[in-house]
């Protein structure tokens, strides 16, 4: 009980340390104000976008950047491509949180239980990770969705199914040291159930490392979500995601190279904002990782 | 050492085991409609889906078709091609030493960039060169690397013409043109690669520096160059060399993407048209011997780890 009452305040105090380390980062700052920027578009893309992302303009194909009424310019069928990035961010920023949140949370599940347990179902958990981590991950994605067939909902639970061990590994090794911690062994001592300790305790002391892993997997998904677009086993055209544009856009990558160029810088930016905002929140949260 | 060996060996049974499982549940669970995409639309009748469910085993009950599988492995039988009508062993076995040759190469280009870079990064360390490599190294890791290999197609194979962008080259044509068709494909696949090792290659330097032997070193009065290499770089190589190895993964599932972009005659680009093409076989066949060299390829890395490093001993 008494350590019920010292918990929370300790941690108010981490998170002020914290948040001014995280804000005194630039590129984090940066980061953050990209990612809300991104978010903003991808939620309001209907008044953002100055175009509808389907709509062609057969007589106006291929203009070029700057064009009047066309930022960007437009694509081999007329189409806006700022509007179709604006409306691609959706699908980016969809598959990354969605992934991301199907892979923590069957990682950390497991990952608590395999430490907290130990023996046999730790022993069975940690070989199903090592099967997983012998697959490199892109082409164990890529068969599982030819067979299932290509699709937004597909690439979600494909990368997330395949990308949980990582946490699992992760939240295990911190369940290994938070077993033995004092607080633990009195919860225990004071007749808690294993859940109840599991969940209430050594949960949301070990959820730190894996929000910083998730902020790295979202750019990661959204990276390989990308790719399979690009290899057309991922949203199919004509959706207006970054993978499938660059794809559409190959064919005529020498009369018209800045139809590929701006979806890669997109995923560029996004990729960079996250990873920022990653590092920033190891160096604020873990000062054992933080790197000079 | 001997008994690590057996016991690091023993412990990939399971492994094997497991991702032989993966592999066979892909074709025998696969959604019934595989079948009939796989024959196409005009030969996709009953008669003609029962017949290849009949070639594939299909009717069997599971744990039959997983004997007769595992049985077929042991003897090197993968199953038969649906297009070619080729045993699928034999075509991969043709195309994989392509991709082992992409991998590498792509490896070799990583870590010509990011030992020197993560160097420098280190010894002028928050000056401007440490500042710029280390940008750089942030845009190699945000890049997909499809895209940088369609940006290198159009800047060095079209518009100034000096690198091929298809295929693979000969030997017989002469060593230029077997290296020319090699530079894209493996400086692409590399790219990432060699961003993540140059960051860490500056922080594991940036960590032995701070060592006291360092700074003995210093005090005796050695070169700046004789201290970074001789005494710094040794021991800073070696997290760099297991993350290079442990990332082989990586490269083998950038492999099949940059395969199909720069047509380059490899495993990826074979398991690609099979997708394409739903042949099963086939792409269970390139999934398993993917997982398969990749497994043994950190085995390797394991033991070199623990060979080149005296501080690691196993019990």
């Amino acid at each position: 009980m008494v350590k019920q009452s010292l918990e929370p305040s300790r941690r108010v105090v981490l998170g002020n340390r914290a948040f001014r380390k995280f804000t005194g980062n630039p590129l984090a700052v940066t980061g953050t104000f990209l990612i809300v920027l991104l978010v903003l578009a991808a939620i309001f893309a209907p008044w953002v976008a100055p175009y509808n992302p389907l709509t062609l303009d057969l007589l106006n194909p291929y203009q070029p950047p700057l064009s009047p009424g066309h930022l960007l310019g437009t694509d081999n069928f007329g189409r806006d491509i700022l509007s179709r990035i604006i409306y691609g961010s959706r699908i980016s920023l969809l598959i990354g949180i969605v992934v991301v949140s199907i892979a923590a949370t069957i990682g950390t599940f497991l990952g608590i239980i395999a430490g907290y347990f130990g023996g046999w179902v730790d022993e069975t958990i940690m070989r199903v990770v090592e099967i997983f981590y012998a697959f490199p991950f892109l082409i164990l994605a890529i068969a599982v969705i030819a067979l299932f067939g290509p699709s937004i909902f597909n690439v979600m639970w494909v990368l997330g199914l395949v990308s949980w061990p990582l946490y699992a590994r992760l939240v295990r090794a911190q369940v290994l040291t938070l077993r033995e911690t004092d607080y633990v062994e009195a919860a225990r001592a004071a007749g808690m159930g294993s859940w109840r300790i599991m969940f209430r305790h050594i949960l949301p002391n070990s959820l730190t490392p894996v929000l910083v892993m998730a902020t790295f997997g979202i750019p990661e998904a959204i990276l390989a979500s990308a790719a399979l677009g690009f290899l057309g086993l991922g949203v199919q055209p004509p959706t207006p995601e970054w993978g499938v544009m660059i794809s559409e856009g190959k064919d005529f990558i020498r009369r018209a190279p800045y139809l590929i160029t701006w979806p890669g810088v997109a995923i560029m930016i996004v990729v960079l904002s996250f990873n920022f905002v990653g590092d920033g929140l190891r160096d604020a949260l873990d000062p054992k990782l933080s790197k000079r | 050492m001997i008994t690590y060996l057996i016991r690091r060996l023993l412990s990939n049974i399971p492994v094997l085991l497991g991702i032989s499982f993966i592999t066979f549940t892909l074709v025998t669970f696969a959604p019934g409609d595989a079948i009939s995409l796989m024959l196409g639309n005009e030969t996709a009748n009953p008669a003609n889906i029962e017949r290849l469910k009949q070639e594939l085993g299909l009717n069997n009950p599971w744990y039959i078709q997983y004997r007769d599988y595992m049985l077929g492995l042991t003897q090197g039988d993968f199953g038969t091609s649906i297009t070619s009508r080729q045993p699928v062993l034999e075509q991969i076995l043709a195309r994989f030493p392509n991709t082992l040759l992409l991998t590498f190469s792509a490896m070799l280009v990583a870590l010509t960039i990011a030992i020197p870079a993560g160097i420098i990064s280190a010894a002028r360390r928050n000056k401007p060169e440490d500042y710029s490599t280390m940008l750089l190294a942030m845009l190699g890791v945000a890049m997909p690397n499809f895209w940088l290999g369609l940006i290198l197609i159009l800047f060095f194979g079209l518009e100034l013409r000096w690198l091929p962008i298809r295929g693979m080259g000969d030997l017989s044509d002469g060593l230029w043109d077997f290296v020319s068709h090699l530079i894209l494909p493996a400086f692409t696949l590399g790219t990432a690669l060699a961003a993540i090792l140059t960051r860490l290659t500056r922080n594991a330097m940036l960590d032995v520096l701070a060592e006291d032997y360092v700074r003995t070193a210093k005090a005796k009065g050695l070169r700046t160059s004789l201290i970074l290499y001789k005494h710094a770089l040794r021991n800073a190589i070696i997290p760099v060399i297991t993350t290079a190895g442990l990332q082989f993964g990586s490269l083998l599932g950038g492999a099949v993407i940059i395969e199909t972009i720069f047509s380059w005659p490899g495993l990826g680009l074979l398991s690609i048209n099979a997708i394409r093409q739903r042949d099963l076989p086939m792409i269970q066949g390139s999934v398993l011997v993917f997982a398969l060299s990749f497994m043994l390829i950190t085995l390797l890395v394991d033991l070199i780890y623990s060979s080149i490093d005296p501080r690691i001993r196993y019990g």
